[in-house]
């Protein structure tokens, strides 16, 4: 093992010193080398299946201006190092590392490689080399927290999530204060099972928020595996990262989906231009990048409007979930009556509104 | 607590042992028999995707389970090609087959991502499992009852039967047993095939039963429990089955203890309970007997015959 990182040292340590010297002039012609780190395999039919669709979308926009490769399953701990390491040595100059345990490693990497850019998917760490970028997904489960409110007829609705970091904790509140929006009584039943990418877990977890009362279950993991058991129980369910009807075709209500084309198009066309510098890019159903499937035939009229208000709200402003009063769990008040929570506070928020029972 | 409620649970637990128990009790023969598979995982995948694409194909779910013994036995071959007859290392064959089979799976499984399948439920009439209890007994998938038959038939296999004799003989001893006149590749060859299968139909129990779906990699490290549970059990067909039974109850455990907010303690604590009870358990075990001493002899050890 010794010999091995050293020997992928030595060739980072080499690539990188010799990367500046080959200069751009050398290599005007030579399509951008864009690379991408995956949590989940291309086929998890979720997350990294949207981030893939996005790296697809752009590497056909560019039309051969732009080539892109991927790494998928790469574990979110320190072996995600060499692996970023890696795609920066063999010359990707524009690398996104598609999920939030990636950050401190994107970080570490980037500073041997200052003339690579680097996009973190959903963290918050900055370098002058390093961006953040994140859909504010929050938004879409507002609509689903709508829909769930007024489907639920136990007030007890389950929330399948995997860790609890900013986006998990932001995706439960949101569902949760818009769900008591409808129905000030529903309890959210938390249940975090450690992973991004279990089904086996995901089934059962489901399966004992059903057996607990719930009958309507939220995932916010990366399969379709929750939705099949909301099937055979006869409740509802969302799709998570993608239209996951097709598993559920009762069930499944709608789902969030993500879109993130347009997003890596406008950074590599940033790259092509010499323009890239480090963002905090946070984009929403305003701009395209979180959208809803269709909605489930069986869905209500009044219930669909509910939501598309929603989403009309989040096109136009006029609506923010995170608007006071709000409180967390012990019911302490943290946001006042009538003030929004800034994205600073959204992206490093640890703590759940009341009504969460995790 | 409701007794519906004490039922349904327990049916959780159920679905959450079964794919353990079944490619667990394949490895206790392989091992018995003086052979360290690590391979489970990879045969589990393959298993799974076989069933998946045979049972979506053909409609028929109990052909999709024929086809991941099939495939899990055949991935199992390679490795004892490799092992007894090329004498490689047991450790490092293993691992490659893990490798090999979660690739394999993936490219195979490839075109059938996004697709969703019929689950294999319950052959009894529905009427049995309309009330609680009969649920708890009638309300299964074939496959959990085939995983207890297998631990049954496994137990007599070992411990009454001559042919089970020779197999641990070979896996104690496989010189004396060669020298009496038995074939150790013969045995160890039928013991990995077999121990092949029951790790192919644990994995269909991820694509017919727990879902209907394929997703790469979707047995998420059950085969290294199924590993790790051979090593708790002491090598015993009973402990086996009780130790599949006390992981599945753990892991059951936690996601109740979520649910119902005993947020007192860290999730991460839940979900490593399993392991943390399994180092105690081996803790007792191996402080009251004289540690491992109930694993075969010639576990793991690379056996190449002289003539």
């Amino acid at each position: 093992m010794a010999i091995l990182t050293r020997r992928n040292f030595v060739k980072s340590a080499a690539a990188a010193s010799a990367l500046p010297l080959l200069g751009r002039a050398a290599f005007a012609d030579e399509p951008l080398k864009v690379g991408y780190i995956y949590l989940g395999p291309v086929g998890d039919f979720g997350w990294t299946w949207a981030h893939e669709k996005g790296r697809k979308a752009m590497v056909e926009h560019f039309k051969g201006k732009v080539v892109a490769d991927y790494v998928e399953n790469v574990n979110e701990d320190a072996s995600a190092t060499p692996v970023i390491k890696d795609l920066a040595a063999q010359g990707h100059k524009l690398i996104f590392t598609t999920s939030f345990g990636y950050m401190d490693q994107t970080l570490e990497v980037a500073k041997d490689f200052p003339d690579a850019k680097f996009e973190h998917c959903t963290g918050y760490k900055h370098g002058a080399n390093v961006g953040t970028y994140n859909n504010r997904f929050h938004e879409g489960r507002a609509a689903l927290g709508t829909i769930a409110g007024m489907m639920s007829k136990t007030g007890v609705i389950g929330y399948l999530g995997s860790f609890k970091v900013p986006e998990v904790v932001l995706g439960v509140n949101s569902f949760t204060l818009a769900a008591q929006a409808i129905n000030p009584k529903i309890v959210v039943k938390l249940v975090m099972i450690d992973s991004w990418f279990d089904p086996a877990k995901e089934s059962a977890a489901a399966e004992t928020l059903a057996n607990l009362g719930c009958d309507v279950i939220t995932t916010h993991t990366d399969s379709p595996a929750a939705l099949q058991v909301c099937e055979k129980k006869k409740i509802y369910g969302f799709g998570q990262g993608a239209d996951m009807s097709k598993f559920a075709p009762h069930a499944h209500l709608t789902a969030i989906e993500d879109i993130w084309g347009p997003y890596y198009i406008s950074r590599a066309q940033a790259m092509l231009d010499g323009k890239w510098e480090s963002d905090d890019a946070w984009w929403g159903i305003k701009e395209g990048a979180v959208t809803l499937s269709p909605y489930n035939k069986a869905l209500p009229a009044n219930v669909a409007a509910a939501s598309d208000k929603i989403v009309s709200g989040y096109k136009d402003g006029s609506y923010d979930v995170f608007t006071g009063p709000i409180a967390d769990q012990s019911g302490a008040e943290k946001v006042k009556k009538g003030d929004r929570m800034s994205l600073k506070d959204l992206a490093t928020i640890d703590w759940y509104v009341k009504g969460v029972q995790s | 607590m409701s007794l519906e409620f004490l039922i349904a649970a327990l049916v959780t637990i159920v679905s959450v042992t079964t794919p353990i128990l079944l490619a667990a009790t394949g490895e206790l023969v392989v091992e018995k028999s003086g052979v360290l598979n690590l391979g489970i995982e990879g045969m589990m995948l393959i298993g799974a995707i076989a069933a998946f694409a045979v049972s979506y194909e053909t409609g028929n779910p109990w052909l999709g389970v024929i086809a991941s013994a099939v495939a899990g036995a055949l991935a199992s071959m390679i490795f004892a090609v490799l092992v007894l007859f090329l004498g490689s290392n047991q450790v490092a064959t293993g691992l490659a087959l893990t490798i090999f089979g979660t690739g394999l799976s993936s490219l195979i499984g490839d075109s059938y991502i996004g697709m969703a399948g019929d689950s294999f439920d319950s052959i009894f009439p529905t009427a049995l499992a309309e009330d609680p209890i009969g649920k708890l007994f009638f309300g299964y998938s074939p496959l959990v009852y085939i995983a207890f038959i297998a631990v049954l038939a496994v137990y007599y296999f070992l411990n009454r039967t001559r042919a089970g004799l020779v197999l641990r003989a070979v896996g104690e001893n496989d010189v004396s047993a060669r020298s009496i006149g038995y074939s150790v590749i013969g045995v160890r060859c039928a013991a990995i095939a077999f121990g092949g299968a029951m790790a192919g139909v644990s994995g269909s129990y991820f694509t017919l039963v727990s879902n209907s779906l394929w997703q790469p990699g979707m047995t998420a490290g059950r085969g290294w429990i199924a590993l790790a549970l051979v090593v708790f059990s002491g090598w015993r067909t009973g402990r086996l089955l009780a130790g599949a039974y006390f992981f599945g109850l753990f892991m059951t455990l936690e996601l109740y203890a979520k649910a119902s907010g005993f947020s007192f303690l860290p999730s991460q604590f839940w979900a490593s309970m399993p392991y943390l009870m399994a180092i105690i358990v081996l803790a007792i075990m191996s402080a009251r007997e004289s540690g491992g001493a109930e694993a075969p002899a010639c576990l793991g050890k690379t056996y190449i015959p002289d003539a």
